[in-house]
């Protein structure tokens, strides 16, 4: 059955659409950001696993070994992660700042103040 | 079971990140792995701890919600991206395209031409030096970015502060 060597793609799938749905389905801003965080780290799980090679080592210079997993998506997954902890830290601060304003960091809280009924 | 204390989702996520950096290691990227487990494990649940510290620990309890539209739109989302991923190359394929064009350039050449036996780091500082400065401007962008929304709150704060002493001296006399 080579329709199972796709699984790497089904578990990316499957953690995005986890991420997803935390960050649709979640009133906490907190918990919002750590679905961010799933959805983003499957994504980098989805470049890794394009680089890996059977029969590949890790792209290091040996002698006599000749077949290495690819480099370049390493390189994007490296500065990938960088940027994403810069954007959780900003969208920590704003949380942070929402928490001043507002008094909570539920969802439900912000909107109701924002326009009571 | 939900979590409602936020301090245990923190520590979950770091337990995530630590178990994606093993991930990464059986998957051939150590340096990814590395970074992801001490940026992902370690700096994220700082800073998820500073923000609990400064805001609340637990989560307030409210009625549960059906959320059916969104469980909805993510089944579709996820069934479209399963029908996607059957014209792909199969994990691990070493014909993929994606090993076919730039991947032998720089595992061949790149520790002769820069002198550095791990590929990533010449890609990463020499190759695509650019990238490597662009992420420098994002990282700056963001600190700038943070400095900005919780440096006014505390200016803001010290002003009611001083305004509402200010006050006071006013009414004492």
């Amino acid at each position: 059955m080579t329709l199972l060597g796709l699984y790497n793609y089904w578990i990316v799938v499957v953690l995005m659409m986890i991420g997803f749905y935390i960050v649709i389905a979640q009133g906490n801003l907190v918990k919002k950001i750590v679905g961010l965080n799933i959805f983003q780290t499957s994504a980098f799980i989805f470049f890794i696993s394009l680089a890996w090679r059977e029969g590949g080592t890790a792209p290091i210079a040996l002698p006599g070994v000749t077949d290495y997993a690819n480099p370049l998506p390493h390189v994007l997954i490296l500065t990938a992660i960088v940027v994403g902890v810069a954007l959780t830290a900003m969208g920590l601060a704003l949380v942070v700042r929402i928490h001043e304003a507002y008094g909570s960091i539920e969802e439900d809280d912000i909107h109701q103040q924002d326009d009571p009924q | 079971m939900r979590i409602r204390n936020l301090l245990a989702v923190t520590m979950l996520t770091g337990i995530y990140s630590l178990v994606v950096a093993v991930l990464f290691v059986l998957m051939d990227a150590p340096d990814v792995a590395l970074t992801e487990a001490a940026v992902g494990a370690g700096l994220m649940v700082i800073l998820m701890l500073g923000t609990i510290a400064l805001t609340t620990q637990e989560e307030r309890r409210h009625r549960v919600r059906h959320n059916l539209l969104a469980l909805v739109v993510v089944a579709i989302t996820g069934a479209a991206l399963i029908y996607a991923t059957l014209d792909m190359p199969l994990f691990g394929d070493p014909e993929a395209p994606a090993h076919a064009h730039l991947s032998p350039r720089f595992t061949q050449e790149s520790p002769e031409e820069i002198g550095i036996p791990n590929m990533v780091t010449s890609v990463l500082a020499s190759y695509r030096g650019i990238d490597t400065l662009g992420e420098a401007v994002v990282v700056f962008a963001a600190a700038v970015g943070v400095l900005l929304v919780l440096g006014s709150g505390s200016v803001r704060g010290r002003r009611a502060k001083t305004a509402a002493r200010s006050r006071q001296e006013d009414e004492t006399p």
